[in-house]
């Protein structure tokens, strides 16, 4: 994007807008109704009576990608399953984001074999991990909740500007975390 | 309900349509709060007040979305089917009359925004129209579920529009008019027994007719327990499996719209329109009653969402075309016969 580069500084325009959007955005982030292993009966319990995560956040089940914001990665992906992961993930409109839920599908968890894929970020871009084994409902509340606030802080032109800029401002936020740890 | 100038007619038909599209986008969110509250849930809570904003977020995202045409697709068809769902329900809303002719600042006005001799025939018709653009879509998006859906929306909308015709002959015979204003106001009056007056109000005239109509309002519209064209265990999300952002917002309008067109329309035939108490001394009241009936059938369908499992297609079929069919018949036949008998022409 030339033509856009160093010619704004964060204006009113920019800034409202993107502010409108992304509140848009996090309010009614639609999921992909789709699960792999045990994690999804978590997930499912999580969106249900008790815990009622899919509709008090603004959230619904889309069965179809192309209407879907939110893919969760639910389970353990196999190396089999993999390429039909990646094909939904291509699947989905623009903007799409993933969280990545329980230890199979952060790190493969304890399958360490020839025949699971060692963390779906091998596949698909991931927002968010959610760890635990299975997560519980509260977990993948406070997964989607984080990723809630990393959508309202979704910035345009920051994101035009390149992986350099990314990476130095994912850096500050670890830096950030880090003194927030040691106190 | 003389002629009137055409700007009056202009103010009208802006707002029934504002008042349309806004209760359009409240109506997904009454949905989901009633669905919520059978399913001992809370629905949306974390959007605005009670969730009230939670239209207005979707509405917004659905703009910032992609909107994303399959390689596979027929473009142009493939852009242009949303919008005939769209458009098509929007119009049936043009012969719904909200109220007879009012004095406001002086001036006549038409709390409707025409009155064609053949209201309900015109309704019936922008429906059959409007699932051109669920068949198109589907057809043009080039994959096999989407395919699936229009064919099963043609096959189904086919067998349950001949009922919701027929179940209205009724009316018609009753009435001798389509005229959706006349057979308001033809509610209006008072059947007096004895001491006690009630209401002409043709769900007493017509119970079958108005049960028949009610499942054939809830086929037409697509809506559960006769979702079968959006079926999501089966069928991904049928027709619009393909679509993404407006488009696909566009279709989800439309079956709103839809919901609350029927709603309106069964409320005017059945349910006196706008007749209640106070009605006639004042057109607000009426506006009011009307809304109230609309918004108790838009209960009834969420109900049925929530009660019902999804019909199976073979199932469908046989009660159109088994049970329901010969009961409109009958219905029919019932009707004239009473009909011959008031006008003297039998015995």
């Amino acid at each position: 994007m030339g033509l856009i580069d160093d010619r704004f500084d964060k204006n009113i325009f920019t800034t409202s807008l993107d502010f409108l959007f992304n509140w848009g955005r996090r309010s009614s982030l639609w999921w992909l109704q789709f699960g792999l292993a045990c994690c999804a009966i978590e997930m499912i319990s999580a969106s249900m009576a008790r815990f009622d995560l899919s509709e008090r956040f603004g959230m619904l089940f889309r069965s179809s990608p192309r209407a879907a914001d939110l893919m969760i990665v639910a389970g353990t992906v196999t190396k089999k399953m993999a390429p039909i992961v990646r094909t939904l993930y291509d699947q989905m409109s623009e903007p799409k984001w993933v969280l990545s839920m329980g230890s199979c599908a952060n790190v493969g968890g304890p399958y360490d074999t020839y025949a699971v894929v060692q963390g779906v970020d091998q596949v698909v871009p991931v927002d968010v991990y959610v760890p635990g084994c299975p997560p519980t409902p509260e977990s993948l509340y406070y997964g989607i909740l984080q990723l809630q606030n990393k959508i309202i802080k979704f910035d345009t032109i920051a994101r035009k500007e390149g992986k350099g800029r990314a990476e130095d401002q994912r850096v500050a936020e670890r830096q950030l975390a880090m003194a927030g740890i040691r106190g | 309900m003389g002629d009137q100038p055409i700007w009056i007619t202009f103010i009208v038909t802006f707002a029934i349509m504002t008042v349309l599209l806004l209760s359009m986008a409240y109506t997904t969110w009454y949905e989901r709060k009633v669905l919520a509250r059978f399913q001992d849930r809370l629905g949306p809570t974390r959007t605005g007040k009670a969730g009230l904003m939670q239209p207005l977020a979707d509405a917004v995202k659905l703009m910032g979305k992609e909107d994303l045409v399959p390689d596979a697709a027929d473009r142009n068809v493939f852009l242009f089917a949303p919008l005939i769902t769209f458009t098509t329900a929007l119009l049936s809303a043009a012969v719904i009359p909200w109220g007879g002719t009012v004095q406001i600042f002086g001036t006549d006005v038409n709390l409707y925004p025409t009155d064609i001799n053949v209201g309900a025939l015109f309704i019936l018709a922008t429906g059959s129209i409007g699932v051109y653009g669920i068949i198109l879509g589907g057809w043009s998006s080039g994959n096999r579920y989407s395919l699936l859906g229009a064919i099963r929306s043609a096959a189904q909308v086919i067998s349950y529009e001949l009922i919701l015709g027929f179940s209205l002959v009724g009316i018609f015979i009753i009435t001798g008019t389509m005229s959706l204003t006349d057979i308001m106001f033809k509610q209006h009056e008072m059947l007096s027994f004895g001491p006690f007056e009630i209401s002409n109000w043709f769900v007493l005239t017509q119970p079958l007719g108005f049960v028949l109509f009610v499942i054939a309002a809830v086929a037409e519209t697509n809506r559960a327990p006769f979702d079968l064209p959006e079926a999501e265990s089966e069928l991904v999300a049928g027709f619009m499996t393909e679509y993404s952002a407006m488009r696909f917002a566009l279709y989800f309008l439309g079956e709103y719209i839809s919901m609350i067109i029927m709603s309106l329309f069964a409320a005017t035939l059945f349910l006196g329109g706008t007749s209640g108490p106070g009605a006639d001394k004042f057109w607000g009241l009426g506006i009011m009653w009307l809304v109230l009936k609309v918004m108790a059938f838009l209960f009834f369908y969420i109900w049925l969402r929530a009660t019902l499992p999804r019909f199976r297609f073979d199932q469908l079929m046989g009660l159109a075309w088994k049970v329901l069919l010969p009961l409109a018949i009958l219905n029919i036949v019932v009707t004239a016969f009473f009909r011959l008998i008031g006008n003297g022409q039998v015995f």
